[in-house]
């Protein structure tokens, strides 16, 4: 129990360590523009994947679903809803999480044995600035960008899954979609990926930023970002989900 | 104007490095022990000893990578301990530190390791004045030939050269060298006190070089101090260490 306490302080004293060094000049553009890559052109294709991959599923399990329930004509809206309300911005979360959460904690946790991060350090260069605010930043700005391409890739290939079946066109598939749909339905599920991204950025650069032993520790960092952010991505889903029925009835 | 218990004029020149009681544990492990130790402008002091005798902590201890538990330690007579990050980044940028393993970014080229303390800090500097001070920093160290390399692609002693070239980029006063010779040839190792030697005279920085090759220490140091179970158990020249009749000293320099 101890531990765990001890772990959250120093999240905490992490994450003041690394706001005030984003929020302080000089700034690292370079190297922000370079994680924005990173963290969002290269995860792309994944997302685009796992966002199309959930929208065929689900129009080919609802489609027998609401077929039974003659509701078959809802099957545009029940894509497009699920899709945009929850399974894009959670897909792409967890997806993020997997592949840019164990790359930045093995990668600084690779840093940190080499004396890398202490070289960083001692050339009087702010590595909560460097290595950690630029990451979360990152991750903050493109988990949303991501988010609406994975729920692109999830309309179209739920269209894609209908057509084979039953032909309809895209554009009428869409706005039987959006029929039942505002953008301010559509707005928060989206930004609240943002809150995901800093999860992600934060955890994944402390693991690795507190990394002890050599290879053993990298894995373990890396393994530990990955499970440690899944983890609160998934809790965080939970409450931003009840915050979103709340704030935006 | 103040003066510690080491004699350093608190805000005056020298001794640039003054370390004063310092002590350090890690867990249970007391490490250092009541170190005092001071290093003049033009000085190079060589810091020898068993292995984990907080040697290399000492070092980390100077440029603040590490916090001791209690003392404190001066650069150029301003107090860094307790000091936050950017503050301690000021000091910083006045050191230059050559790390045991070299410490080189992996993802980046020779001379891009080198032009690193450049880019953030010589900002002001164009791209090809950048360009030439890197070769002429790697020339000074006899890498000229090396420039796109990955450090994966040399060898150690061409990595520690590459380190020295790093931490010479911001013309540091202050030379913290963390075994430079270890697990080198004699002729590298040989090739490696020549410069250290060859940057003394022509830079008068003032240098602490911890080491476990007391012929490397003779060859580079004005000073020499032994620690041994946390404490400086003698400090002086080469000759006053021959005299010594500390029996652990004499043990020490009769096995090196």
């Amino acid at each position: 129990m101890n531990d765990t306490f001890e772990w959250f302080g120093n999240l905490g004293i992490f994450f003041w360590q690394v706001l005030r060094a984003a929020i302080t000049p000089p700034y690292e553009w370079r190297e922000l523009i370079r994680q924005l890559d990173e963290v969002g052109s290269k995860s792309l294709p994944l997302v685009a994947l796992a966002g199309a991959a959930v929208g065929a599923v689900l129009s080919m399990e609802s489609r027998s679903s609401l077929t039974r329930f003659g509701a078959k004509s809802m099957l545009p809206s029940a894509v497009v809803y699920s899709v945009i309300m929850e399974m894009g911005p959670i897909i792409t979360g967890l997806v993020v999480c997997g592949r840019v959460g164990a790359g930045i904690g093995a990668e600084l946790a690779s840093m940190k044995v080499t004396e890398q991060i202490d070289a960083i350090e001692a050339s009087a260069i702010n590595p909560y600035r460097l290595l950690a605010a630029t990451r979360v930043l990152a991750c903050v700005l493109m988990l949303p960008l991501l988010t609406v391409a994975a729920d692109a890739c999830g309309v179209v290939a739920g269209w894609i899954a209908q057509t084979l079946v039953e032909p309809i066109s895209l554009q009428h598939f869409i706005d039987q979609g959006f029929k039942s749909s505002t953008l301010h339905d559509l707005l928060p599920p989206t930004f609240k990926t943002a809150v995901f991204g800093f999860i992600i950025g934060l955890i994944a650069c402390f693991q690795g930023m507190r990394t002890l032993g050599g290879a053993e520790g990298v894995g373990r960092a890396a393994t530990n970002s990955v499970v440690l952010a899944s983890l609160f991505v998934i809790l965080a889903d939970v409450v931003l989900v009840k915050f979103i029925l709340v704030v935006f009835p | 104007m103040a003066v510690s218990s080491v004699g350093i004029e608190k805000g005056g020149g020298a001794p640039v490095v003054a370390v004063e009681n310092i002590r350090k544990s890690f867990g249970n492990s007391r490490i250092l022990n009541g170190i005092n130790l001071t290093v003049n402008c033009g000085e190079t002091l060589a810091v020898l000893g068993r292995s984990g005798t907080g040697k290399s902590v000492l070092l980390r201890l100077i440029i603040g990578l590490e916090k001791p538990d209690s003392g404190s330690i001066w650069i150029h007579g301003q107090e860094i301990v307790g000091l936050a990050l950017d503050q301690l980044g000021a000091i910083r940028i006045k050191m230059g530190f050559l790390f045991q393993h070299a410490a080189l970014y992996d993802s980046l080229t020779v001379a891009e390791n080198v032009a690193f303390p450049l880019d953030h800090h010589r900002r002001d500097m164009s791209i090809s004045e950048r360009s030439d001070r890197v070769r002429q920093l790697l020339a000074e160290v006899g890498m000229e030939g090396h420039l796109d390399k990955m450090p994966s692609d040399i060898s150690g002693g061409m990595q520690k050269r590459v380190g020295l070239a790093r931490a010479l980029a911001l013309e540091p006063e202050i030379l913290l060298l963390d075994e430079p010779t270890a697990g080198l040839d004699p002729i590298s190792s040989g090739e490696i006190d020549d410069l250290v030697l060859k940057l003394q005279r022509e830079r008068q920085m003032a240098s602490i070089v911890v080491t476990h090759d007391l012929h490397s220490a003779k060859t580079i140091a004005n000073r020499l101090a032994i620690l041994n179970e946390g404490d400086v158990v003698i400090e002086g020249k080469f000759e006053d260490l021959q005299q010594s009749e500390i029996e652990f000293v004499k043990e020490f320099l009769k096995q090196s």
